[in-house]
C-alpha cells in the first residue's frame, strides 16, 4: 500500500511542479496540457496568478497532511506489533487547527478580491460590443459602427461524423471571427436570444453568461495580436459543444482598415436586393445558407429529427403559400426551437434559403422567391 | 423473540415494515440503480474516447449526461445511504425499529416507480431530459422536449419519498434512543444522519416548488423563469441551487458519518474530537445554506454579492478541515489494520480533501471565472461524489455485510476490488482537471483535437471502474450465498457500539427489550 502511494504521490508532485512551465502561449498546440493559460490580458494573468497561489496553498497543506497520515499508517500498524494508544480529544489542538486555517482563508481572500476588482472593472471602455448568444452560433453587434454579423461554426458535417479527415482547426474555426483591436478597453454586453449560453475566451479569462432578458459585461484589453478560441460553457440544446468564439486581435491599423472594409461590404451588399436573382443564383447560395443555418435541426436531407425537429419534406408551410414560408423565418414559432432569422440572416440569404428548401429533396414549387420579396414582407409587417 | 419474516416472498418484501427488511431494499434498489447510472456514464466515455461523433447523436448524448446525473443522485447515492440508514440506525441506538414503520415502507416503494417514469421518458418520441441535471430553464421549460413533464412528476415523487424517509430518521432519533443514550453519545452515523435529514427536510420541497414552477411555465401560461414574460431565467438558479447546495452536503454527511464509524475499529483507538466532528458537521450543514451562489459566479451578480459568496464559501474549509485532521488523528498511535472497508475509507480520506482543495480554488470567484462550467468542475465533484460518498458506501457494505447476513465477504477480492477501483478513478477523473484548465468545457458531445489525448486516457480509465463494481456486486451475491459464516457479534476486532452486541447475523427484530447505555 505504502510504496504504491508514494508512487502516486510522486507522480502526483511532478506534474504539480511541471504545471508552471505548461501556461505558455505555445500551449495551445500542444495535447497534454495540463494548466491554464496564462493569458493576454491583465484580468486573465490575475485570475491565473491567483489559481497558482491557490494551488500551491494547497499542495503545501496536502503535503503536509497526506505526509502525516503515511507515516502513520506505516508506523502504527499492528502488524508491527504497536498497541492503540486510548486519547480521545485535545483542546490546545483542535482550537489550533481550527483557527490556522482560518487565518490562511484571510490571508487568501486578499489577493482574491484583488482579482474580483480587475474583472468587475467594466467602466469607460473604448468599444462596446453586442455579443448575442442563439442556438447555435454567436452575433457579433460593433454598437454605434452599424456593423453586426452572425459567427458559425464552419467545420463540416462530413467532418463531424469521420466521413472526411478532420482539419487541424477542427470545432475551432468559424465563418466570421470577432474582430478587436490592440490597446483599447473592448467591452463585451453579453445576452441571450433564447436559452442561456456563456461566452468564454479562456486567453482574456472573459466568461460570461448570455441570458435571455439580461446584459451582462466583460471587458478585455491587450496588446498581442493573435487568435484566441472560445466556447459556449453553459449547455443550450445539442449543438452546445459546436458554438466555439474566436476572437481577432489586429493591430489598430489593420483594424481599421478591416473596419473600413466591412462598412464597403454593406454598401455592396445593399445593391444586389434590388436585382432579380435566377433560379441557378438562388439554388446554390441557399445551399450554403441551409448547411449553416438549418442542417443542425433540420439534417442535411431536410428530413429532421422525429419528434423534435420536423421534416421541410413536402411540409405544409414549405410546400403551401410562399408568405407563409416567409413570415416563419421572419418570425419563429414562439415556445418552440425555431427562431426568428430576420435579425441572423441577410434578405438575400433569406431568399435564397427559402427558395432552395421549396425546391429541394423532392420539394418542388414552381415560384421564386426574390430578395425584394424578402423586404416587402419586413416592411409590410 | 418476537415473530420472523413472512415466508411469502411477495409479502415480506412488498409490505414489509421491517427496517431491515426495507434497508435492504433499499440498497438493492441503490445498487440497480448505480449500475444504470453507470451504464450512461460507460456511453459518454464511450462517444468522447475520440473527437468526432461515433456512436451516438448529440441529442442523445445530451439525455445520458442529464440522466446519468439524475440517476445517480437521486437513485443510486441518496437512497444507499437511506438504506445504511435503515439498517443501522436503530440498531446503533438501541430500537427495536424505526419510529415509523408503514412510512417506512410507502417511501420505499414509490422511488421505483420514481425511476419507472423517468427512465421511460429515453424511449418516448422526443426523447428524455437533455437539460443536464441541473436543468436551467428556459432550456428545461420553453426549449425542453414535451417528456419534460413526466421529468418532474419523477422529480416530485423522489422528493416525496426522502422527505418521509428524513421524517422517519428524526423521529426515530428523537424518539427511540435507548434509556442512557444521550444525543452526546450517539455514533457520529447517527448525527450525521440527522442533520442530513433536517437538511433534507428544508430543501426537498424548494426543489418541489422549482420543479413546479417550471410545470406552470410550460403548461399554465405562467412566465417565472420566462423574459419574455417579465420572468427571470436567473431565478430558477437560485431556487435551485438553494436546494442544490444544500444536496450536495445530504449526499457527503452521511458518508462522513460512515468514515467515523469504520476508522476508529481498524485503528482500534476512540474516534478522535467525537463533539468537535459533531460540531462541524452541524457548522458545515449551516454553511451550506448560505453559500448557493457560488454555483453561479458569472451570471453577472453585482460585486458584493459575488465577493459574499466567495468569503461565505471559503469558510466551508474550516469544519472541513477539522474533520480530516481528526480523522488523521484517529488512527495516529492507532494500531492499523487495512481491510477492504478500511481501504476504502482511508481512500475516501485522500481523495476527498483533494477534491476539498480543488473547492477551494473553486470558491475564489476570478479564478472561477476561469473553471466555470469546464472539465474542471466535473473533476471537483467526482472526486468528492464518488472518491466521497460511493467509496464511503462501498466502504460501508463491506464494514456492515459480515453483521447483516452473518458471512464473510472475500477479503482478497475486497482488496483486488479497492485497488482497482482507487487506480481507475484517479485514471478517470485527474486528466479531467487537466481538461478542463486547457479549455474543454463540460456536457460537450465533441471537442477539439487538443483535447483528444486526455480524454482517451480519461475513458480507459472510465471502463476500468466500470468493471470493478462488477466485482463489488459478485464479492456481495457469493457472500450473501456461499460466504463463510461467522458468529462473532464484533466481527471486526476493534468495532465499538451497541449494533456490534446483538448476535451475528443481526436477528429479524432486535432489541424487543431496550439495552441500557451507560
Amino acid at each position: 500500500m505504502l510504496k504504491r502511494a508514494k508512487a502516486l504521490f510522486l507522480g502526483l508532485m511532478t506534474s504539480v511542479i511541471s504545471l508552471p512551465l505548461s501556461g505558455t502561449l505555445g500551449a495551445e498546440e500542444a495535447t497534454w496540457n495540463l494548466n491554464m493559460p496564462r493569458g493576454v490580458t491583465e484580468v486573465s494573468q490575475a485570475a491565473y496568478d491567483i489559481h497558482m497561489i491557490m494551488m500551491w496553498i494547497c499542495t503545501v497543506i496536502g503535503v503536509l497532511v497526506f505526509g502525516f497520515m503515511f507515516y502513520v499508517m506505516f508506523a502504527h500498524r499492528k502488524s508491527r506489533g504497536v498497541k492503540a494508544a486510548n486519547f480521545h480529544e485535545n483542546l490546545t489542538v483542535e482550537i489550533l487547527w481550527t483557527i490556522v486555517p482560518a487565518l490562511i482563508l484571510i490571508v487568501m481572500a486578499v489577493p482574491a478580491t484583488t482579482a474580483l476588482l480587475k474583472v468587475y472593472d467594466t467602466e469607460n471602455p473604448d468599444i462596446d460590443i453586442k455579443v448575442t448568444g442563439y442556438q447555435w452560433k454567436w452575433q457579433y453587434e460593433y454598437i454605434g459602427e452599424d456593423i453586426k454579423f452572425m459567427s458559425e461554426l464552419r467545420t463540416s458535417q462530413d467532418e463531424q461524423y469521420g466521413r472526411e479527415p478532420k482539419g487541424e482547426h477542427y470545432l475551432r474555426e468559424v465563418t466570421q471571427p470577432l474582430v478587436i483591436p490592440t490597446n483599447k478597453k473592448v467591452r463585451f454586453l453579453i445576452t441571450g436570444n433564447d436559452v442561456i449560453h456563456s461566452w468564454w475566451v479562456p486567453d482574456f479569462a472573459v466568461k460570461r453568461d448570455a441570458i435571455p432578458g439580461l446584459f451582462t459585461a466583460a471587458w478585455a484589453k491587450t496588446d498581442q495580436p493573435g487568435t484566441y478560441v472560445g466556447a459556449c460553457t453553459e449547455l443550450c440544446g445539442k449543438d452546445h459543444s459546436r458554438m466555439p468564439v474566436v476572437v481577432e486581435v489586429k493591430e489598430e491599423a489593420d483594424y481599421e482598415a478591416w473596419l473600413a472594409g466591412k462598412k464597403e461590404e454593406a454598401v455592396l451588399y445593399k445593391s444586389t436586393i434590388g436585382k432579380q436573382w435566377t433560379n441557378q443564383e438562388l439554388m446554390a447560395k441557399g445551399e450554403a445558407v441551409y448547411s449553416v443555418s438549418c442542417a443542425g435541426c433540420h439534417q442535411s436531407e431536410g428530413q429532421g429529427i422525429a419528434g423534435i425537429f420536423p421534416s421541410l419534406i413536402g411540409s405544409s408551410i414549405v410546400t403551401g403559400p410562399v408568405e407563409g414560408h416567409i413570415g416563419i423565418l421572419i418570425n419563429g414559432v414562439a415556445g418552440s426551437a425555431m427562431q426568428s432569422f430576420a435579425d441572423q440572416l441577410s434578405e438575400v440569404d433569406l431568399a435564397a434559403v427559402i427558395h432552395y428548401k421549396r425546391n429541394s429533396w423532392g420539394n418542388d414549387m414552381d415560384d421564386i422567391v426574390q430578395p425584394l420579396d424578402i423586404l416587402n414582407y419586413k416592411q409590410s409587417q | 423473540m418476537a415473530h420472523g419474516p413472512s415466508q411469502n416472498f411477495f409479502s415480506r418484501w412488498l409490505f414489509s415494515t421491517n427496517h431491515k427488511d426495507i434497508g435492504t431494499l433499499y440498497l438493492w434498489f441503490s445498487f440497480a440503480m448505480f449500475l444504470l447510472g453507470g451504464a450512461f456514464a460507460m456511453i459518454i466515455r464511450a462517444e468522447l474516447f475520440q473527437p468526432g461523433m461515433q456512436l451516438i447523436q448529440p441529442e442523445f448524448f445530451n439525455q445520458m449526461t442529464t440522466m446519468h446525473g439524475l440517476v445517480m443522485v437521486f437513485g443510486a447515492i441518496m437512497p444507499a445511504f437511506v438504506g445504511l440508514a435503515n439498517w443501522m440506525i436503530p440498531m446503533m441506538i438501541g430500537a427495536p425499529d424505526m419510529a415509523l414503520p408503514r412510512m417506512n415502507n410507502l417511501s420505499f416503494w414509490i422511488l421505483p416507480f420514481a425511476f419507472a417514469i423517468l427512465v421511460a421518458t429515453l424511449f418516448m418520441e422526443g426523447g428524455g431530459p437533455n437539460f443536464g441535471w441541473t436543468f436551467y430553464a428556459p432550456l428545461s421549460t420553453t426549449y425542453a422536449p414535451d417528456t419534460v413533464n413526466y421529468f418532474i412528476f419523477g422529480v416530485h415523487i423522489m422528493g416525496a419519498s426522502s422527505i418521509m424517509g428524513s421524517i422517519n430518521i428524526i423521529a426515530t432519533v428523537m424518539n427511540m434512543r435507548a434509556p442512557g443514550m444521550t444525543y452526546m453519545k450517539m455514533p457520529l452515523f447517527v448525527w450525521t444522519w440527522v442533520i442530513t435529514a433536517f437538511l433534507l427536510v428544508a430543501v426537498m420541497p424548494v426543489l418541489a416548488g422549482a420543479v413546479t414552477m417550471m410545470l406552470m411555465d410550460i403548461n399554465f401560461g405562467t412566465s417565472f423563469f420566462d423574459a419574455a414574460g417579465g420572468g427571470d431565467p436567473v431565478l430558477f438558479q437560485h431556487v435551485f441551487w438553494f436546494f442544490g447546495h444544500p444536496e450536495v452536503y445530504i449526499i457527503i454527511l452521511p458518508a462522513f458519518g460512515v468514515v467515523s464509524q469504520i476508522i476508529p475499529t481498524f485503528s482500534r483507538k476512540p474516534l478522535f474530537g467525537y463533539s468537535s466532528m459533531v460540531y462541524a458537521t452541524a457548522s458545515i450543514a449551516f454553511l451550506s445554506f448560505i453559500v448557493w451562489a457560488h454555483h453561479m459566479f458569472t451570471v453577472g451578480m453585482p460585486i458584493a454579492g459575488e465577493l459574499y459568496f466567495m468569503y461565505a464559501t471559503m469558510l466551508i474549509a474550516v469544519p472541513t478541515g477539522v474533520k480530516v485532521f481528526n480523522w488523521v488523528t484517529t488512527m495516529y498511535k492507532g494500531a492499523l489494520t487495512f481491510e477492504t472497508p478500511m481501504l476504502f475509507s482511508i481512500a475516501f480520506v485522500i481523495l476527498f480533501t483533494f477534491g476539498g482543495f480543488t473547492g477551494m480554488m473553486l470558491s475564489i470567484a476570478a479564478a472561477d471565472t476561469q473553471y466555470h462550467d469546464t472539465y474542471f468542475v466535473v473533476a471537483h465533484f467526482h472526486y468528492v461524489m464518488v472518491a466521497g460518498a460511493v467509496f464511503s458506501g462501498t466502504a460501508a457494505v463491506y464494514y456492515w455485510l459480515p453483521k447483516w447476513c452473518g458471512k464473510m465477504y472475500d477479503e482478497t477480492m475486497g482488496k483486488l476490488q479497492f485497488w482497482i477501483a482507487f487506480i481507475a478513478f484517479n485514471i478517470t477523473f485527474m486528466p479531467q482537471h487537466f481538461l478542463g484548465l486547457a479549455g474543454m468545457p463540460r456536457r460537450y458531445s465533441d471537442y477539439g483535437l487538443q483535447f483528444a489525448d486526455w480524454n482517451m486516457v480519461s475513458s480507459i480509465g472510465a471502463f476500468m471502474y466500470g468493471g470493478a463494481q462488477l466485482l463489488f456486486l459478485f464479492n456481495v451475491i457469493r457472500t450473501i450465498g456461499w460466504g463463510k459464516p461467522i458468529d462473532d457479534p464484533k466481527v471486526w476486532e476493534g468495532a465499538e457500539g451497541l449494533e456490534w452486541t446483538l448476535p451475528t447475523p443481526a436477528p429479524f427484530h432486535t432489541f424487543s427489550t431496550p439495552p441500557i447505555v451507560k
